[in-house]
């Protein structure tokens, strides 16, 4: 180990360090000025992401003794998600302000969930994957009890804490029944063991890799461990939805990338079955039970067991291409649900939780712009061009198509799409076709529409000029 | 120098336009200042697409067979997606339809939308550029991402400004050309999966076996088949013409048709002309049931708006009849001539259903009924409207004279050339369509007055009138001299014929 070592892991421990230092100061700010803190951790982020940018790698640099890995892709993940864990602080404070939830604890718990993000995306050992993991997921529970008064908060937490405990576990015991087969924990060195000896391509690894497969789909949220979703995103405060749906997703892409295709590449074959199956389900699943739904959070929830549906295709395919269009997938799934979230929390004001789909009609009425963008969303997310929706899903299609027997998958993944439409073209049909119901003016601070706005043309932007995400997502994953 | 980028500025122009028109709004209030300044920039944005148009007439070379106005750019690396547009004899008439009847469609709205009119023109606005796109685009994915952006706007004219059942229409017909037009994509990622790019020209020219230019055909043909529509998958266009407001009913039926017929040329034919060569007797089959079938429908409707609807579906057989005839014709010339007189059909019936529902809008701004029960001696109190409408039904019957004769004339000496029953089949709908329509008319415009609405209508006014007028010149100057119009696809068409004579297995 040399000073290298922590040139590489220094995002990771300057974000420690501003997080001791905002928690402090957090102590000492009176409740009215309470913003400070948001400030803080707004600066927090912004010197976290100015050290990701200085000490990005060339190539990949493996440090502390194998437990770590900086590389682009680490880089393009991390960047993402100190991105969107500001914008949803951004877009979470007023409501907070307002509805007197206002504490230091919402951005100190986002942060250490980013902080376990980051240890995940640079994770080259089981271990390490699984302590980021837990540092994420602790501070999600928690996140999601915000409210403790609120009793729909403190049930989704509990069931959320309850079920996350059993996926650790079992990602836990797939973990040591992957140590007992191949002696490492490191995800380079279990690549190297399992092509020097093909003979351990057994029964044993096989069941140890069920394990981690029930493990990574639950954290997904993918069918069949997706039961914790629609309830944590339903029940959870909506400036914790916002946060437990973007960033994460992308610390879940790099908890499947350095498992399934670091680790475990040379498994391929028998992994690619059981992910197809998981997919195949949660496109299914996801998307007709969306169709049912009257709450927009809840909808959101099982509309992103679908999309979550597709990542999994996208890896199911085993190639590079596959994997560039799941990251492609995943960055752009995750503007697109930011910005839906975004838009609930901008309808909600004191002591009123606009999370009812019908709490979306007649938007164009009260404010055509925020519907607009809105419609921008939606018509991204059901993949209308000339969304970015549009691209990642025919890029993930076209990834699959390649492989063989791909013709039905992407046949399933054309179709299931139009049944998804139904229910994006619902909340439309609620902002344009229908009377208000409430005439309430939106509230909204300057820079958050400001934000809220730049993320949702973000949607169109990155549909008409995909060019440069499209080549960076190649880069990394070539 | 702006001939060069004549296609761009035609389909950016609206768009542009629209989308200022979006950005600024009117107010929340129809009457207001602003709204009528939304109003004149909406019109002057069509009228100067209208007039870039006739520059692409003017520069039109009749004799070249290949791509004009060419501009190619490429878009997106990593799929090899070119910003590709063109022009040949075949899309050029298509977008001179398009910029011909959206200023009409935007004056035929001028004062009937009360709701929101800035919004209203700004979907529009924005609806032409897209259409024009979809005719210019030479790239297999630009292509798709036209045809599908072009919904956005239209699921909200029909769902906003639409009737009664609005949702129920708008729902319908966006799922339905959805659920159409993804297999198509899926089309077009194999298609790029062979080539390395979505050049649709490298589409034409990739060799492939029988089973995936079926399947490649079998999923084009749902794309083309919903937007037609073809009978049994046309259910959609009665409920989406009948809910839509006026303006959406127009171009509907005037031009968004048109792309299904359009496809059918533009990719199916020369792509998988194997393909098409295989399944040209079921589209006949399908053309001959829309035509015959469709027609005894149309009879039997008591709403005017369905009534025209269903006869749009039955005149559209006509044009998918007219390009699926060729396999069955020995000679050359009669193959040419059933696809030239579908093109025909294409511009006529694009001019003759538009200019109906102008009228039933004209009828339905002063009554709102569409109930053709609810009318009758129309004729004694708008008589100028009467003779319009008469004008156009007549048309649509296809009277000799008028456009709708032309076109439908080829067809059916096509077919004659190809087999007694079909033409004998697709001659019904002379008697048919003479029939569906003129009993409207009879009921409609003739008799005594009917009731106290009746009584009380007032006849065409100055707009209106300009309206009604420009399209009854165009409806008989391409029924009297068609030669402009079929000259401009001639070259195409020929080239076309011999593309597809050859097999690509």
């Amino acid at each position: 180990m040399n000073w290298m070592d922590y040139i590489a892991a220094a995002p990771e421990m300057t974000l420690l360090g501003l997080i001791c230092v905002v928690m402090i100061a957090d102590l000492f700010i009176e409740n009215e000025n309470r913003i400070v803190t948001f400030w803080l951790s707004m600066l927090s982020l912004v010197v976290t992401a100015a050290v990701l940018w200085a000490t990005a790698p060339d190539a990949r640099t493996v440090v502390f003794y194998g437990a770590y890995v900086s590389d682009p892709l680490s880089q393009i993940l991390k960047l993402g998600a100190v991105l969107f864990v500001g914008v949803s602080f951004l877009y979470a404070r007023d409501y907070l302000r307002v509805n007197d939830l206002h504490k230091g604890e919402y951005y100190l718990l986002g942060l250490f969930g980013l902080l376990g993000m980051m240890i995940m995306m640079s994770a080259n050992s089981l271990l390490t994957m699984y302590l980021g993991l837990e540092v994420l997921a602790l501070s999600m529970y928690a996140l999601v009890a915000i409210d403790r008064h609120n009793v729909t908060s403190a049930e989704s937490a509990m069931k959320y804490f309850v079920l996350g405990a059993i996926a650790s576990g079992a990602l836990l015991y797939g973990i040591s029944w992957v140590y007992g087969v191949t002696g490492t924990l490191q995800f380079h060195e279990i690549a190297a063991v399992l092509s020097a000896d093909p003979g351990l391509n057994n029964l044993p690894l096989w069941f140890g890799l069920a394990f981690l497969i029930v493990g990574i789909a639950f954290k997904f949220g993918a069918v069949p461990f997706h039961m914790w979703l629609p309830d944590v995103y339903q029940g959870a405060r909506t400036p914790v939805t916002v946060y437990l749906a973007s960033a994460p997703k992308l610390a879940a892409l790099a908890l499947v990338f350095r498992i399934l295709v670091d680790g475990l590449g040379g498994l391929h074959e028998t992994w690619s079955t059981m992910i197809m199956f998981v997919a195949v389900l949660s496109i299914l699943a996801g998307n007709f039970i969306a169709i049912a739904q009257t709450n927009i959070k809840r909808m959101l929830g099982y509309s992103t067991i679908s999309h979550v549906g597709f990542i999994l295709l996208a890896v199911y395919t085993g190639t590079e291409e596959g994997y560039a269009s799941a990251l492609f997938y995943t960055l752009t799934y995750v503007v697109a649900a930011a910005g839906a979230f975004g838009i609930v929390i901008l309808l909600s004001r004191r002591g009123y939780e606009a999370e009812l789909l019908s709490d979306f009609k007649g938007l164009n009425a009260r404010s055509p712009w925020f519907a607009l963008m809105m419609l921008f969303l939606m018509f991204s997310m059901a993949g209308v061009p000339p969304f970015v929706g549009f691209l990642s899903k025919l890029y993930v299609i076209s990834a699959v198509l390649e492989t063989a027997g791909g013709t039905w998958l992407a046949i399933l993944m054309v179709l299931a799409s139009v049944i998804g439409a139904y229910y994006y073209l619902r909340v439309i049909w609620y902002m344009y076709f229908e009377k208000a119901e409430d005439q309430a003016v939106l509230q909204a601070a300057t820079d958050t529409r400001l934000v809220l706005t730049l993320n949702s043309l973000a949607v169109l932007a990155l549909g008409i000029v995909p060019g440069w995400l499209l080549t960076l997502c190649i880069q990394v994953i070539g | 120098m702006l001939a060069n980028y004549l296609l761009s500025f035609l389909v950016w122009l609206p768009i542009v336009g629209g989308i200022g028109l979006l950005v600024i709004g009117d107010a929340g209030d129809a009457k207001s200042s602003q709204a009528r300044l939304m109003r004149v920039a909406a019109l002057t944005f069509t009228l100067i697409t209208f007039l870039a148009s006739v520059a692409l007439y003017m520069g039109f070379d009749n004799a070249e067979p290949g791509m004009q106005f060419v501009e190619r750019v490429l878009w997106v690396e990593t799929f090899n997606v070119w910003y590709y547009l063109g022009v040949d004899g075949i899309s050029a008439p298509l977008i001179l339809l398009t910029t011909f009847i959206t200023p009409l469609v935007v004056i035929a709205g001028w004062d009937s939308i009360k709701n929101r009119p800035a919004q209203y023109f700004a979907a529009f606005l924005i609806l032409e550029g897209l259409m024009i796109g979809v005719f210019s685009a030479l790239d297999g994915l630009l292509f798709y991402v036209f045809w599908e952006a072009m919904l956005i706007p239209m699921f909200l004219i029909i769902g906003v400004w639409g009737g009664e059942r609005r949702v129920y229409a708008t729902l319908k017909f966006f799922l339905y050309t959805f659920l159409g037009s993804v297999l198509m994509l899926v089309a077009f990622i194999y298609l790029y999966l062979q080539t390395g790019g979505f050049d649709l020209f490298g589409f034409m020219n990739v060799s492939l076996g029988m089973t995936a230019q079926q399947l490649i055909f079998l999923a084009f043909l749902l794309a083309f088949a919903v937007k037609v529509p073809m009978w049994p998958v046309h259910t959609w266009l009665p409920d989406a013409h009948v809910e839509a407001p006026t303006g959406g009913s127009v171009i509907l039926a005037a031009i968004m048709l048109k792309m299904g017929g359009y496809g059918f040329v533009r990719l199916s034919l020369p792509i998988v002309p194997d393909g098409s060569e295989y399944f040209a007797g079921l589209m006949i089959a399908l053309s001959l049931i829309a035509v015959v079938y469709i027609g005894f429908v149309a009879l039997m409707q008591k709403d005017m708006k369905k009534l025209i609807a269903y006869s749009s579906i039955a005149h559209m057989g006509f044009v998918t009849l007219g390009m699926f005839l060729l396999w069955s014709i020995a000679s050359d010339t009669g193959a040419g001539l059933g696809m030239t007189g579908a093109m025909v059909q294409m511009i006529s019936h694009g001019l003759i259903s538009g200019a109906m529902f102008l009228c039933v809008g004209v009828l339905y701004d002063r009554v709102h009924s569409r109930e053709i029960a609810d009318y009758g001696g129309v004729a004694n109190t708008m008589p100028v409207f009467a003779a319009f409408m008469v004008l156009f039904a007549m048309a649509n019957a296809g009277l000799p004279g008028t456009s709708g004769f032309v076109g439908e004339f080829m067809v059916i000496i096509a077919s004659f050339k190809a087999n007694f029953w079909y033409a004998f089949l697709a001659a019904t709908t002379l008697v048919l369509g003479a029939a569906y329509t003129l009993w409207m008319i009879k009921r409609v415009v003739y008799g005594e007055v009917a009731n106290d609405n009746v009584a009380a209508l007032k006849d065409l006014n100055a707009r209106e009138f300009i309206v009604l007028a420009v399209l009854a010149v165009s409806v008989l100057l391409v029924g009297l001299w068609p030669a402009p119009l079929v000259d401009m696809m001639n070259t195409t068409i020929e080239q076309l014929m011999q593309q597809v004579g050859q097999s690509k297995l």
